[in-house]
């Protein structure tokens, strides 16, 4: 080949080769550019503003805590209680996980195989649809007397809330591969499984990632309908159900408590997932590239 | 137009014209081709291509050049007429082995992957081992001038750039026939005629044959052996002809008396076609 390599093309100093890789060269603080420092400032002054609005509100009108906490309270609720709190937020976060999961496994495996076949998706696609449209609130009892196990129950719930996102959002990324990509795919005489690893896998990559990110706060959702439904007892019920309780014993301080965390593991799966989704489009994704314009 | 009777070459490249002598690479007869919709994007186009001929398809848009191409390259059947590749090897099917590389009018890159696994991609669909495909690759891609952008995604890169991978990733499997479909037709003129001016060096040292489709008089004067003319509905071909300027070319050629005269020749052939 060294025949052919004497006299390559030398790189062009001008035109077509003037747009080189773009590096952020701006200052950074604490390991982030400084213009981002202000999206991450405003909303917690604003949530601090709110919280020490509710805390005034709550000491001046007196308002009794077992009609509403004050911020502090709930805090010091959540520190008390942590033992008992930690624990069902591991039972919860335990089953959201697993059910993410399997909406994962199950969401992607049954897209590819629908793309695969018209046929299979034009015959199973409405079955999902159903289940989707379905309140998960209603079918939760028929699930828990079928299935028995409580905890294999919930997860079912949480995984029917949170599957069907990712399976419909990675059907239109595997069908969105650019025409032209798939030509040359068959020019160069790629097998289905070759079209599907190198072409529409990627392709379908930022539109997974998408229906994740809802997904995530579905599973969670999920998991919480589910055992308010099921309202298990016992050292391994989850914080659903520690709410339930605290409500009966008119523990509001311990509800709310209850409640932040609920809200504190939705926005950790937000973040992470947003965090995938970010680090896994970044150098080539429109949704995730810093602009210089 | 006396001088171009339809079909027939009015001006002759010696080189073009001995090749033709020998059995061409690629051998269309009486070719059409009519869309499920009723049109006819071309009719009874009969076309012999030489090895290692730089030949060109131009036409006024709609007139079938890029289908005819996707013909040749095997991107739907024709509805009449065959194709053949005389000198290919045949696979037991009776299937050419047809060794053809393709650049479409946008570059088509993957947008998740550098620019070295897209020049990689056709090797990878053909199975070549990652020790056997990177350094040819690689190889590929310092020939159109990249080098030091392995690691770079198409979309950090400018227009003519893609462009170029776009090339490479097309010649990494040293092809006998490069299929290029108005490949710089989105380009500013600068980086056009710099990418002419390298494709015509990489067809020089390489030797392989192309077919360029292009709307452009100009550029189809700059860079081909020969130039095909076709008119629109249905598409067909309307003039022939052979561009006799000797290789290489460069900057002095395009501005030189002569490929005015070759210009305007093609121009009025171009015109005719139109008004055909």
């Amino acid at each position: 080949m060294n025949d052919l390599s004497k006299t390559p093309i030398v790189p062009h100093d001008g035109t077509d080769a003037e747009a080189r890789p773009v590096f952020a060269t701006e200052r950074r603080v604490l390991g982030l550019p400084v213009s981002a420092w202000p999206g991450i400032i405003a909303p917690i002054a604003i949530g601090i503003l709110m919280l020490a609005l509710w805390e005034a509100l709550v000491r001046i009108k007196g308002i009794p805590s077992y009609i509403l906490p004050g911020p502090l309270l709930i805090v010091r609720t959540l520190v008390e209680d942590w033992g008992t709190l930690s624990e069902a937020l591991l039972v919860t976060l335990r089953v959201t996980l697993a059910a993410l999961a399997a909406a994962i496994v199950v969401g992607v495996s049954l897209a590819v195989i629908f793309t695969q076949s018209k046929w299979l998706e034009k015959s199973l696609f409405p079955y999902a649809v159903i289940l989707q449209v379905t309140p998960i609130v209603a079918i939760a009892p028929l699930i828990i007397i079928w299935v028995g196990d409580i905890k294999l129950s919930l997860l079912i719930c949480a995984w029917i809330v949170s599957f069907f996102p990712i399976l419909s959002n990675t059907i239109i990324g595997l069908n969105s591969a650019d025409h032209n990509l798939i030509n040359l795919f068959q020019l160069y005489g790629a097998n289905r499984w070759q079209t599907l690893r190198y072409l529409r896998l990627p392709a379908a990559l930022p539109f997974f990632l998408a229906g994740l990110k809802i997904s995530g706060g579905l599973a969670l959702i999920g998991a919480v309908v589910a055992e308010f439904v099921a309202g298990t007892g016992g050292s391994a019920s989850g914080l659903a159900y520690r709410i339930l309780e605290s409500g009966y014993q008119l523990r509001i301080p311990r509800m709310f408590a209850a409640l932040l965390m609920i809200s504190l593991s939705g926005i950790a799966i937000f973040f992470v997932t947003s965090t995938i989704a970010y680090l896994a489009l970044r150098r080539w994704h429109e949704s995730a590239v810093a602009r210089e314009n | 137009m006396a001088n171009f009777p339809g079909n027939a070459r009015a001006v002759s490249a010696d080189g073009a014209n001995a090749a033709l002598r020998e059995r061409p690479l690629v051998s269309l007869r009486d070719v059409s081709k009519q869309f499920s919709n009723g049109t006819l994007a071309i009719r009874g186009v009969d076309l012999d291509i030489a090895a290692g001929e730089f030949l060109s398809l131009l036409g006024p848009s709609g007139c079938g050049k890029s289908t005819l191409l996707r013909i040749i390259a095997g991107l739907g059947a024709p509805s009449a007429g065959t194709i053949s590749w005389p000198t290919a090897i045949h696979d037991a099917s009776g299937h050419a082995e047809r060794q053809l590389g393709f650049v479409f009018q946008d570059p088509t890159l993957m947008p998740w992957a550098n620019v070295l696994r897209n020049v990689m991609l056709p090797l990878t669909l053909a199975r070549a081992s990652k020790a056997d495909a990177v350094p040819r690759a690689a190889e590929m891609i310092e020939l159109v001038g990249l080098k030091g952008f392995e690691k770079a995604y198409p979309r950090e890169l400018s227009g003519g750039m893609r462009m170029r991978v776009s090339i490479a990733r097309a010649l990494v499997t040293r092809p006998r026939i490069l299929l290029m479909d108005e490949p710089f037709a989105a380009l500013d003129e600068i980086t056009r005629h710099r990418l002419n001016d390298d494709l015509l060096a990489l067809w020089w040292q390489q030797r392989f044959t192309v077919v360029f489709v292009t709307h452009s008089v100009f550029e189809s004067v700059y860079l081909s052996q020969r130039i095909v003319v076709m008119a629109a509905r249905p598409g067909r071909v309307m003039a022939d002809f052979g561009v006799d300027a000797p290789y290489p070319r460069d900057s002095l050629f395009r501005t030189s008396a002569e490929y005015g005269r070759i210009c305007r020749v093609a121009s009025e052939a171009l015109a005719q076609a139109i008004a055909a």
